[in-house]
């Protein structure tokens, strides 16, 4: 009888359902996995080393490329530390602003995780609705940054400027026809926050289309549920945050156990799943984007309502206007030192976190008095997840493997660094 | 009970706990740290965990950090304006490379009955840095162990699987001790001679970017750091 041994399998970096450059060592009896040893840093670029050499303020654009279909989010928790140190509280209508737009980061992230993941296990049409939505809503971070996706527009003492009275809207041009254009401006004709009413009008209907395209789909149920099963009492002890802890039935969220910015003031539900499958988590992070819906809407309420400063008035963190410095010595001066030197932070540690849609993203920052952070250190969600792939992969066939990456939620930008 | 009391109460019950052990505990920015002593270690993790108290039952982040450059400036302003500004182009910064407290773990805990969140940092010795590992009890903590190894050199005995994680495969070094430089110390190129990719030692220069300034009254120290 000739030796059976296991086989071993190369699984990425270049495969399309490695979400990026995941390269995974599978050792495999047949078409069932024994052991797999993901080997990850193939996106390391020495964000926490970059960020010892920068002042404070120049690491915020690193925050955006870390996990980067969730840009807003890191800056949040990054910019909270640093806050912290400081001492610096950024005002109420900042705190909104924020709040709100997490919340459509939040739903940026699920929309790309669902496309991605059904991409992943055969379910090609999601994927086209799913970034059709996402497009409306990089047009909401297009409208307050200036950019789609890597905006940097949180900052230390609140965010870089209010909320634009006017929508940008489509121009004329050889590529499309009048009529066209016309209706794609159709909701662009008031201010940003009219856009996201009428998106939040929209947007459950479309989450009733995902759903009716997967939930009760038997193929989608055949490929995921029961796969992945993750305890509470293992999710806990390996390290799980967010969704994939909530989907084994832990009930678990910072915006309500550690509330932050504005969640204290909003009435939303934690949903959690009960088998710990796959598809408890997928049908946790579907809820998720309907509470994020309803979040959105009663930020836009409060937003319409109060009107106020969103940044400090301190100008030793945050610049003076341009009117003020044209026109003041003292200005002058601030706005000076602070593109210069930056400000320096009082010696001592401190470790903020947020929830992230992947789960909680936290930054640990040591700072000896100066300028750059002696020590940032970012705590990914995402790494923690891959790091129980060995555990949650075991005894499932090849195919499984897709589905439990997409259901990690992985994006190499955070996992390296 | 508000978040303030919580956290009172907690380093007050630490102090009481682990003072025998030579631990200190302290309170900064709402957040309490104990600095536990590294033969003591293994001690005082599993009594972390386990005992009611304390509970802490999800280790959220392991990282080390390298003190070796701590409240070292590269611009000095004190005697400035007699003398002139400098320009912040020093480099050689000395770096304090054999301290007893130059290497040290940190942990972050979190506690999920009890709603609290802990730090813990263990110094270790700057020739040998050594520190039990804690995979065993929070099986989480495996890749987190492994990075702290690959960027600071720190040896986590009894972690099952200690290899690099995050640098390139055969990579020398770790990257992120503070006598590392930013720029690295050898770059790739392919070599049309040889016909493959070949590593040298890298032919670019540090640039000063912004100097790091340090503005404190008294001067850094790590006492302060500590508080």
């Amino acid at each position: 009888m000739p030796e059976i041994r296991n086989y071993t399998l190369n699984f990425g970096p270049q495969h399309p359902a490695a979400h990026g450059v995941l390269r995974l060592v599978l050792e495999m009896d047949g078409e069932t996995v024994e052991r797999s040893d993901p080997h990850i840093g193939l996106l390391h670029r020495g964000t926490e080393k970059l960020a010892e050499y920068k002042p404070y303020n120049h690491s915020i654009p690193y925050m955006d490329r870390l996990d980067y279909v969730s840009m807003m989010c890191n800056e949040h928790a990054y910019v909270r530390a640093i806050e912290k140190l400081l001492g610096v509280e950024a005002p109420i209508r900042a705190q909104y602003i924020r709040t709100m737009f997490d919340e459509i980061t939040r739903i940026l992230n699920h929309l790309m995780w669902l496309g991605a993941h059904g991409l992943d296990i055969g379910a090609m049409t999601v994927f086209l609705y799913a970034f059709r939505e996402r497009e409306d809503l990089m047009d909401c971070y297009e409208a307050v940054s200036g950019a789609r996706m890597h905006a940097a527009y949180y900052r230390v003492g609140g965010v870089y400027r209010d909320l634009p009275d006017q929508m940008p809207r489509f121009e004329n041009n050889g590529f499309r026809d009048k009529a066209d254009i016309d209706r794609l401006n159709r909701n662009r004709e008031g201010s940003l926050l009219d856009f996201i009413e009428d998106f939040t009008q929209r947007f459950p209907a479309m989450v009733d289309e995902y759903e009716t395209l997967l939930t009760d789909n038997r193929i989608w149920k055949q490929r995921t549920v029961g796969i992945g099963v993750v305890s509470p009492e293992r999710a806990l002890q390996l390290g799980f945050t967010g969704p994939m802890i909530r989907g084994s039935g832990f009930a678990w969220d910072l915006r309500r156990k550690q509330p932050y910015a504005a969640y204290d003031q909003l009435d939303f539900d934690i949903p959690v799943g009960q088998n710990g499958d796959c598809y408890d988590r997928y049908l946790v992070r579907v809820e998720e984007m309907r509470q994020s819906n309803r979040i959105i809407k009663q930020c836009i309420k409060w937003l319409r309502e109060n009107d106020g400063p969103v940044m400090v008035d301190d100008h030793k963190v945050a610049p003076p206007s341009r009117q003020e410095m044209k026109e003041g010595m003292e200005h002058l001066i601030h706005h000076f030192k602070l593109f210069t030197e930056g400000y320096c932070t009082p010696v001592g540690e401190v470790y903020s976190a947020v929830e992230a849609p992947k789960g909680e993203f936290g930054i640990y920052i040591v700072s000896d008095g100066s300028n750059k952070p002696y020590r940032l250190k970012i705590r990914a969600p995402g790494f923690a997840h891959l790091a129980a792939m060995d555990e949650m992969a075991k005894g499932h066939m090849l195919a499984d493997v897709v589905a439990i990456i997409g259901t990690m939620d992985v994006v190499f930008g955070e996992i390296d660094r | 009970m508000t978040p303030n009391q919580r956290l009172e109460q907690l380093a007050a019950q630490l102090r009481e706990r682990f003072a025998a052990d030579g631990c200190e505990v302290e309170e900064g920015y709402a957040e309490v740290t104990l600095t536990a002593p590294r033969d003591g270690w293994s001690e005082i993790a599993p009594a972390l965990r386990d005992e009611e108290a304390f509970a802490f039952d999800q280790l959220v982040d392991v990282c080390g950090v390298d003190y070796a450059g701590f409240g070292k400036g590269e611009w000095a302003t004190a005697e400035a304006s007699s003398a002139g500004f400098g320009r912040g182009q020093e480099r050689d910064g000395e770096l304090d490379l054999d301290s007893d407290k130059r290497f040290a773990v940190v942990y972050h805990f979190l506690s999920v009955a009890h709603n609290n969140r802990l730090r813990v940092r263990v110094y270790l010795d700057p020739e040998q840095p050594i520190v039990d590992s804690v995979v065993s009890l929070w099986n989480g903590c495996d890749w987190f162990e492994r990075e702290a190894f690959d960027m600071y050199g720190i040896m986590f005995s009894g972690h099952p699987d200690l290899r690099r994680i995050l640098t390139d495969y055969g990579f020398i070094g770790h990257p992120m001790r503070k006598d590392f430089p930013l720029s690295g110390q050898v770059e790739m190129r392919y070599d049309e001679a040889t016909r493959r990719v070949i590593y040298q030692p890298i032919t670019i220069e540090q640039r000063p970017q912004v100097p790091k300034v340090v503005r404190n009254e008294e001067g850094p120290s790590r006492e302060a750091a500590d508080a």
